[in-house]
């Protein structure tokens, strides 16, 4: 996911929980993100500051990556996504679709292209910690 | 806690203003070549027009278009490139020419990130190949797009045509809007298959009829407008457009 869209999407579902949580100020937001989706933290960081509305005017974002791991339904293989084989094509490709690694991987050890994304797979929003007016609370 | 991408994919469709999914029961009802003459046809209509080839594990819009050497830009998400005065979306841009081997889950994933990301911009029309069946992207379709229409393709078949019964059967317990069935590849003049979609309280968009230079033009757009196939499309288009006001 392309990292503007991305920050859209966070910034939408932080407001979105922190309404819902009756949050008056949303203080930190964690996300977590995949490692096989190549998100530039700094892109996203930018992102982020440029979107961000004013209930979460001061709040921290917190951005924790996600080691990338396969495991192979044919024969149970498991393994980590290894950046260093893929051409910047291919590694684009998955940076905006991550399911196209079925596309270009395989299982190392019997050459599937059937394997599971285990971990590590995109972006999503980890949990918010926010004040209410009679004090703190965590979403 | 939260998936960010569903967040925002009212906001990348608020601009479209109709979405079309061209869809069938079964494969090799001619969906696709449907789909992408009926999105030409109302572009030349002067309607700004999105093809969305949603068929990841076969997608072949490309082929009939004749689109090389394309790929979306990037601007805040993706843009998708003009062709032949259409906004055009396909996962091929990123499998190019091989193989994409997704199980259900998979494909619903990567709907929903191109759904996401997909800066589609203002449209009269969004068209949208669908896979065929009842499957997980006719079910994210629903889920995710909420003012969808579906188109419904059959031949002359039973075969063909008791898939498409099961798809109406569905869509009308969803409540999901058909704006018809369209019978492509008629050999033979009969009103079987009208009669059959009447019956299920359906409207029956029109026949087209089995095209053998068809073939011929894929990839050459300029000649597949000049087809019988395409003049069977024009006035499908023009139906669909007023049913669709």
């Amino acid at each position: 996911m392309h990292e503007w869209a991305l920050a859209e999407g966070v910034v939408s579902a932080a407001d979105r929980i922190a309404g819902g949580e009756g949050l008056e100020e949303i203080t930190e937001v964690i996300v977590k993100i995949g490692e096989l989706q190549q998100v530039d933290h700094e892109v996203l960081n930018f992102a982020l500051n440029q979107q961000r509305t004013s209930i979460m005017a001061k709040a921290k974002f917190v951005l924790e990556t996600v080691p990338a791991r396969m495991m192979c339904r044919v024969c149970g293989e498991k393994w980590k996504f290894s950046f260093e084989e893929l051409s910047r094509e291919t590694s684009e490709a998955i940076h905006f679709v991550p399911e196209i690694a079925h596309v270009y991987l395989k299982c190392p050890r019997c050459g599937s292209p059937d394997f599971e994304i285990a971990e590590g797979r995109g972006v999503w929003l980890e949990s918010i910690k926010g004040r209410k007016s009679s004090g703190r609370s965590q979403a | 806690m939260a998936d960010p991408r569903l967040e925002v994919i009212d906001r990348r469709l608020a601009r479209v203003k109709k979405i079309i999914a061209v869809s069938s029961g079964k494969g090799g009802v001619g969906k696709s070549v449907v789909a992408t003459t009926l999105a030409l046809n109302l572009n030349q209509r002067g309607y700004k027009v999105g093809l969305f080839d949603l068929n990841f594990t076969s997608p072949s819009t490309h082929l009939i278009l004749g689109v090389e050497n394309l790929m979306p830009e990037e601007e805040k998400g993706i843009i998708p490139p003009l062709a032949y005065g259409l906004r055009y979306m396909s996962i091929v841009y990123y499998t190019v020419d091989h193989p994409a081997p997704l199980r259900g889950a998979e494909i619903s994933n990567a709907i929903i990130e191109l759904l996401a990301i997909t800066q589609w911009g203002e449209l009269d029309y969004l068209v949208v190949d669908m896979p065929p069946g009842i499957s997980d992207a006719a079910l994210d379709m629903i889920r995710l797009m909420r003012a969808v229409k579906f188109l419904l393709v059959t031949t002359p078949s039973i075969v063909a045509f008791e898939t498409v019964r099961k798809l109406i059967a569905m869509l009308q317990s969803l409540k999901v809007p058909v704006l018809g069935v369209v019978e492509n590849m008629a050999m033979n003049p009969s009103r079987l298959v009208r009669e059959k979609v009447e019956k299920l309280g359906v409207h029956f968009v029109g026949v087209i009829n089995y095209d053998e230079e068809l073939e011929q033009t894929f990839g050459n757009v300029e000649r597949l407008l000049r087809t019988r196939f395409a003049e069977a499309v024009r006035m499908i288009a023009s139906n669909v457009e007023q049913r669709s006001l």
